[in-house]
């Protein structure tokens, strides 16, 4: 019996576990073994064999990717351009790159006809191109072509619409089948469809064109341009409206849209929904039906109260008001509403299904908005709610970084358009999208003068690089003196005593000849002479002789000592992006004249720091020869003690911050008179036509009196002229000076680094 | 079950003895049903099941060659081919994937078949090794999910890797009779090699109606821009050959071109471009004469010389990778690996991943008509630049080009990112490497902005019990033009402030907070009253500050609005002797950080220390009731990378430190305590974040022979 027992229960025992084994995995699935475990996922198998599967392709057949019976490279290049035409335009098929190799990239404008009216828009245009760098007169030497028929609005419903555009163009002998052209457009299509149709052929041409739609962009080739108003600045531009980084980043509402809803027709799917978000409490999406003539008779039962509602909210309120706004698309993809929410700082909320960004070759969007879909207009509250605080806080500070960089004149939105063009020409020598989407922007990075981010001064954080430890110091002689004098001798001694100086270079801007090597003072650093032209922007020359980050500008006649360098080299190495010097001026708007003025004086602020004594990055001597117009240099030229003023203004408009003085020993007075005398005799009286057209009123010969207040109303002119050509005051006050820690404390002399600075 | 046979044999024993006749039945009936149980499941197990159910639950131990077959009828449908105007908000579905508070979709993969004509013949290999590495490291993936209907993107196990291995119309058909083909919509095709002779497509022409491609290959013609993705070509060598990172640097040759079947024209150019530029262009070819079994893949020529292959890579600087029939080619992933900096000439070519990585720090993009001159204008590229480009292509490698897991996980991460735009991957985390991402900073506040100057300043003062030195503090603090709030933060839980009439009346809102434990950190919390960007942390005691060298130091914030800027400064020091960090507090020409008893920051830093700050230093701090002005200095370094400011000069502080003043002992228990903070929290950032300037701020006219009545901060470095 007890046999039996124990086979029994053996047996059962061994039934179960049989039961275990085979069928278990059943059985958890059977309803009453519910609640599946999360372990118990079905993932794709081990298979046993999987070490034995065959790779997807032989080595051989991978390393040995070619087959002679294709055309030649050659063949296939030349294949390809008759293939990729028109709405298959690439730039190696549809651009002629030959045409910019021997003059650069030069944009050359069709002169403008007679009795053919040109927009306000395409005018400002034509303008920023003329403005332009790149902008040259002579067709020759162009590799870029711009109509000056009026393109913009192709509507042909429109006022604005210019007839026969196919006719004239024709008629145009450089027009070359549209190949290297590049046409501005803002509207296209018309009433119902919008589509991008533009009433005339392109032929080969590149098309710079607002609410671009991703299916006939043609990539790498074209250009997505914002949509602005006729009333948008020409040049400088209004500022963004962050002027703080609140926290947490919280508006009044979260989310808002005002604007029209679209009962019938393309556009009408989304705007038609927006209202469904509206809560009347954070978020607040208000449409209005009135628009067009019969909107009566489209109109539905909400509208009537959707317009009293309307009503109620102000635009531009709304607009200051709120984290996000909704940018619905209009009847075409873009709208008005993207760039005054960019500039507002309320994070655009994209819904424009199939929309090419503007830039967006360029612009990563996706730090600045948030780009939605238009089928899942009712996620967007909950999506917006969940994205992070420091998230926001970054959108925002992003929006305006672009507004400011690329978006706040139309200076800029055609600069952009011409230098991402520009980068194409050679992708070698073009911009990262680092380097598009971080401050400045691209526009103030020149990858002429390097392609490497650690040669700028403004990536230093970022990439976790140290600027150069070492400096140049840079020495303009300008007396007429045959020898060298005193001060200059001094000046060498106190500089190269500096243990952070890696060498002087002395530019020799005067007719007669620098002195024999032997002349020079014995220095522990290496001294280089550059022979000058005698042109007073030349002291900003990118000069290949200047080998560090770190330039010390200095006059022949500056005084300072070898701690005053030190010192102020430590702190330029804090503060790599400015100007770092010692003596200052100030510059204040003058209400009685209606101008900018600018005083010596000591004041309590600061705002431009002399470049005779001060440190700054070499980059800004590319920047001001390269990227500042020839006309600008010519207006420095001309004006006496100008080109300082412009270096501060460009360095302020690039870093939006004041300038750093630093503490000196004693004043620099003496100095000015002197080098007025060589100044004059180095500028000369210039002929007229080296003088911008637009400063008449410069001429030194016209100022009366001393040097010294000839000199001073120069620079108001200056200063004022610096104003408009950049379209508003970059300059920025400061009201403080770095001074050493233990500046003239209470302790022992001894316990102090930089003690003679205290005398 | 485990537990319910356990729990019978612990009860067994007790039982079996007692078993009676009818215990016997009742035994031998649960027997049968047990057995007939077994008998059932079996049945189930063997059973051919419908194809929806024919889970792969069961075949954790199967045979690729065993998996189901399926025959396809010669009439049964093929897709349209792919739709080249198809974008994300035209063919894709995103109702399937939704809203998800992850933000992560969701992705299925079919379960493997093996595809077979009418007459039995195969329409493709069943599934190469690559393929199933990708398959299962989606498995493995977060995205994955065995739910077809929660899935939000589709992955067929056909493998279409390799276009020459398959049968095109056959393989479309396999694609059309997948159980949610759906034309094609949301279901993600993996080629590498698209094409054929003679013309040889630059994207896979398997027809395919609306499905998205991963392709290697694309041109600007073919790829669908915000719809495609493009990958790499994988090479299989990445996982045999081990190369380590040989670190940038100058390497022995300049250009380097080692494919094997060059277009004869393009050799000619190379071939040009050595001879001008002599031993520095080395130009590679496939061996003629190896010996038998030296793999022709491993080795490559130049002359009688052989090279191996792909060691070769790491002695060149650059290494052309030119397009074959095909655009992409393999190459480029051995020379990412090598850490050698791609010189691409294939025009129209779409880089792998271009949608995010940014190439241009990578590579050198040349195009073809420009190939004379790749010499020159390699050469004009910065030392320091191709030194970070070999890092950069070393990067690439490693993070989306070394195994099919990483091509498979940034693919979906990609359209992740497309569906999620808002939780989207940033450009630093998918470009930088992480040497960068550790030595550089990103500043919260980045953008140049001076705050203006009417928003003002809250002062937030911590107090115990002190209230008298307390309320001259709030009447000196409030003589200041900017401050526009003062908030007191009473951290005494057992005793009450005192009542509202006893408090110094001023000219601005005073508020006072009440804390529920007597913190320290209570000082940096984000108190919704500060509605002012500018916070003003000053201790109870400090009275020796006039209303100047305050106002003064809010104009300095202002135009250093991501820094701290205070008044006594400090020092960290490297301890030669003990090797660690030392705290200073003597009259020194350096300052590191400054103290929070008197110090302007911006709310946003509140923010970080009460929620961001790193690893238990809060807590720490907390509890030892001390240091939680150097976690703050430490705290602000790191995130923004630069120094503190100092204000105005130095005087007498009533501070920790200067207190002890009946004895040495104190003085220096404290310092000891404040050094030890320092190493503590540079342990826990796992750097020293602190920046040491030998600079402080002054007024423009600070002791400057001026009339004192013209300064605008007159009364500074007095009392």
């Amino acid at each position: 019996m007890q046999t039996r027992k124990k086979y029994i229960f053996l047996t059962f025992l061994a039934s179960w576990l049989l039961l275990f084994f085979f069928g278990g995995d059943q059985l958890r699935r059977f309803a009453f073994f519910s609640g599946r475990k999360a372990e118990a996922r079905r993932n794709w198998p081990r298979w046993t064999d999987r070490s034995l599967l065959k790779s997807f392709a032989d080595p051989e057949e991978l390393q040995r990717d070619g087959d002679p019976a294709l055309l030649s490279p050659r063949e296939r290049r030349a294949a390809w351009l008759s293939v990729h035409k028109s709405s298959r335009c690439r730039m190696e098929t549809c651009f002629d790159f030959s045409r910019c190799e021997r003059h650069g990239f030069k944009v050359f404008t069709y002169p403008q006809e007679r009795g053919q009216p040109i927009s306000e828009t395409y005018g400002k245009i034509l303008s920023s191109i003329k403005r332009s760098r790149y902008h040259t007169p002579n067709p020759e030497e162009a590799c870029l072509f711009i109509l000056s028929i009026d393109t913009l609005d192709r509507d042909h419903l429109s006022g604005q619409y210019v007839r026969d555009v196919d006719e004239k163009i024709r008629g145009f002998p450089l027009w070359n089948g549209g190949r290297n052209h590049l046409i501005f457009n803002l509207y296209s299509g018309t009433w119902p469809s919008y589509t991008g149709e533009l009433g005339f052929d392109i032929g080969q041409a590149m098309l710079a064109k607002a609410s671009f739609d991703t299916q006939s962009f043609r990539p790498g080739f074209d250009v997505s341009i914002p949509l602005f108003s006729k009333d948008h600045p020409q040049r400088g531009g209004d500022r963004g409206w962050l002027y703080q980084d609140s926290v947490p980043p919280k508006k009044k509402y979260l989310l808002v849209f005002k604007g029209k809803r679209y009962l019938t027709g393309i556009g009408s799917g989304t705007r038609n929904a927006l209202h469904h978000i509206h809560n009347g409490k954070d978020i607040i999406s208000l449409t209005t039906c009135k628009h067009g003539k019969d909107w009566e008779k489209h109109k539905d039962t909400r509208c009537d109260k959707d317009n009293v509602d309307y009503e109620r909210f102000d635009y531009q309120e709304l607009l200051h008001n709120s984290t996000f706004c909704i940018v619905p698309r209009g009847r075409r993809l873009g709208s008005f509403r993207f760039l005054e929410a960019l500039q507002a700082a309320c994070i655009p909320v994209l819904l424009s299904d199939g929309w090419e960004l503007p830039f967006a070759e360029v612009i990563d969007w996706g730090r600045a908005a948030v780009v939605g879909s238009e089928r899942l207009l009712l996620q967007i509250p909950s999506a917006v709610r969940c994205i992070h605080p420091e998230r926001v806080l970054a959108f925002q500070q992003q929006t305006q970084f672009l507004w400011d960089a690329y978006f706040s004149s139309v200076d800029k939105i055609v600069h952009t358009t011409l230098e991402i063009i520009r980068d194409r020409l050679s992708p070698h020598r073009s911009r990262s999208r680092f380097l598009w989407n971080a401050l400045p922007g691209g526009l103030l990075v020149l990858p002429d003068f390097s392609t490497h981010l650690g040669d700028f001064p403004f990536y230093y954080l970022q990439q976790g690089y140290n600027p150069s430890e070492k400096f140049t110091a840079f020495i303009r002689v300008v007396s007429q003196a045959g020898s060298l004098s005193q001060p200059i001798l001094r000046l060498i001694q106190a500089v190269s005593g500096s243990q952070y100086c890696a060498q002087i270079v002395v530019l020799w801007s005067c007719e007669k000849p620098p002195p024999p090597s032997g002349k020079w003072p014995q220095s522990a650093v290496p001294l280089t002479i550059i022979r000058g032209s005698g042109k007073l922007s030349e002291r900003f020359f990118p000069f290949g002789a200047i080998q560090t980050d770190a330039v010390l500008s200095l006059d022949e006649d500056t005084s300072l000592s070898t701690s005053e360098v030190d010192f102020a080299f430590l702190v330029w190495r804090s503060f790599p992006e400015r100007i770092v010097g010692f003596p200052t001026q100030s510059h204040f708007w003058d209400p009685e004249q209606g101008r900018w003025g600018y005083t010596s004086k000591r004041t309590n602020e600061l705002s431009i720091v002399l470049t005779a004594a001060a440190f700054y990055h070499r980059y800004y001597h590319s920047l001001f020869t390269e990227y500042l117009p020839a006309g600008l240099r010519e207006l420095v030229d001309g004006l006496a003690a100008c080109e300082d003023i412009l270096m501060n203004v460009l360095v302020a408009a690039v870093t939006k911050l004041p300038p750093i003085k630093v503490t000196q020993r004693k004043q620099h007075k003496e100095g000015v008179a002197q080098q007025a005398q060589c100044r004059d005799g180095a500028a000369g009286t210039p002929p007229p036509g080296q003088r911008s057209p637009s400063a008449p009123h410069s001429a030194p010969a016209k100022a009366k009196g001393t040097a010294g207040s000839r000199r001073f109303s120069q620079r108001q002119d200056c200063l004022d002229q610096l104003a408009d050509w950049f379209g508003y005051m970059p300059l920025v006050s400061s009201q403080l000076r770095l001074d050493p820690v233990l500046f003239k404390d209470q302790v022992s002399v001894l316990r102090k680094k930089y003690p003679s600075l205290e005398k | 079950i485990m537990c319910a046979s356990a729990k019978y044999n612990t009860r067994g024993p007790a039982l079996i003895p007692r078993m009676k006749t009818k215990h016997r039945i009742y035994y031998i009936t649960l027997f049968s049903i047990v057995l007939l149980g077994l008998i059932a499941t079996g049945m189930f197990q063997f059973w051919p099941h419908s194809i929806e159910s024919s889970s792969d639950w069961t075949v954790e131990k199967r045979s690729v060659h065993d998996v189901p077959v399926v025959k396809l009828p010669a009439d049964s449908p093929i897709p349209e081919r792919g739709d080249l105007s198809c974008r994300m908000h035209t063919c894709f579905d995103v109702y399937r994937c939704g809203f998800n508070p992850k933000n992560k979709i969701k992705v299925y993969i079919y379960s493997l078949k093996k595809y077979v004509d009418e007459y039995g013949t195969l329409v493709s290999n069943t599934i190469s090794r690559e393929y199933n590495e990708l398959l299962t490291a989606i498995s493995d993936s977060e995205f994955y999910t065995d739910d077809v209907n929660r899935a939000c993107l589709f992955v067929p196990s056909i493998d279409v890797l390799n276009q020459n291995a398959l049968r095109i119309k056959e393989t479309a058909q396999a694609l059309a009779q997948l159980s949610r083909w759906d034309r094609g919509t949301n279901h993600l095709l993996f080629n590498m090699l698209p094409g054929g002779p003679p013309d040889y497509n630059t994207a896979l022409d398997v027809p395919r109606d609306r499905a998205l491609l991963a392709g290697g290959g694309f041109s600007t013609w073919t790829y669908r821009q915000g719809y495609d993705v493009s990958i790499p070509v994988y090479s299989p060598l990445s996982g045999e050959v081990d190369l380590p990172e040989g670190g940038p640097g100058p390497r022995r040759y300049f250009i380097l071109s080692s494919q094997m079947a060059l277009h004869p024209e393009y050799r000619l150019e190379l071939e040009a471009l050595q001879a001008e530029n002599g031993e520095s262009v080395l130009i590679l070819d496939k061996c003629t004469n190896l010996s038998d079994g030296v793999p022709a893949v491993r080795k490559r020529c130049y002359k009688n010389q052989v090279f191996d292959y792909p060691q070769v890579l790491q002695e060149s600087t650059f290494c052309v990778v030119l397009r074959g029939a095909r655009l992409g080619q393999a190459v480029l992933s051995d020379v990412l690996q090598a850490g050698c900096v791609p010189v691409i000439i294939a025009d129209s070519y779409i880089l792998p991943f271009s949608e995010v990585l940014d190439w241009k720090r990578a590579s050198v993009v040349i195009p073809e008509e420009k190939m004379p001159e790749m010499y020159s204008i390699l050469q004009s590229i910065p030392q320091r630049q191709i030194e970070e480009m070999q890092r950069q292509a070393r990067w690439f490698w490693e993070a989306y080009f070394r195994s099919m897991k990483a091509i498979a996980l940034a693919t979906l991460q990609i359209i992740n990112d497309r569906i999620y735009p808002y939780a989207a991957i940033s450009y630093e985390e998918w470009n930088d490497p992480p040497a960068v991402k550790w030595s550089s900073v990103s500043n919260p506040l980045f953008l140049p902005l001076i705050p203006p100057q009417s928003q003002g300043f809250t002062a937030v003062v911590l107090t115990y019990d002190r209230v008298e030195s307390l309320f001259r503090v709030i009447t000196e603090v409030s003589k200041v033009p900017s401050l526009s709030k003062l908030l007191v933060v009473w951290n005494n839980q057992n005793k009450n402030p005192p009542e509202d009439s006893l408090w110094p009346k001023i000219r601005v809102p005073l508020k006072v907070v009440r804390t529920a434990e007597n913190k320290l950190s209570n000082r940096f919390f984000p108190y919704d009253e500060i509605e002012t960007e500018a916070v003003l942390a000053i201790d109870d005691d400090i009275i020796m500050l006039t209303s100047d060298e305050l106002q003064f130091g809010y104009e300095v914030w202002r135009e250093f609005p991501d820094r701290l800027v205070g008044y006594p400064g400090r020092l960290h020091l490297w301890d030669h002797e003990m090797n660690k960090w030392k705290y200073e507090s003597e009259w020194t020409n350096e300052v590191s950080m400054v103290l929070t008893g008197a110090a302007f920051y911006h709310k946003y830093f509140n923010y970080l220390y009460t929620y961001k700050m790193p690893g238990d230093i809060k807590n720490w701090v907390d509890a030892h009731m001390n240091c939680e002005d150097i976690a703050m200095n430490f705290l602000v370094a790191n995130v923004t990378g630069k120094s503190v400011i100092k204000v105005t000069p130095r005087k007498k502080f009533k501070c920790p430190e200067c207190t002890a003043i009946d004895g040495l002992s104190l003085d220096q228990t404290h310092m000891v305590e404040r050094s030890e903070c320092i190493n503590k929290f540079a342990s826990v950032f796992g750097t020293m974040p602190l920046k040491v300037v030998e600079h402080r701020a002054d007024p423009v006219l600070y002791k400057d022979d001026f009339p004192e009545k013209l300064k605008s901060f007159p009364n500074i470095g007095s009392l």
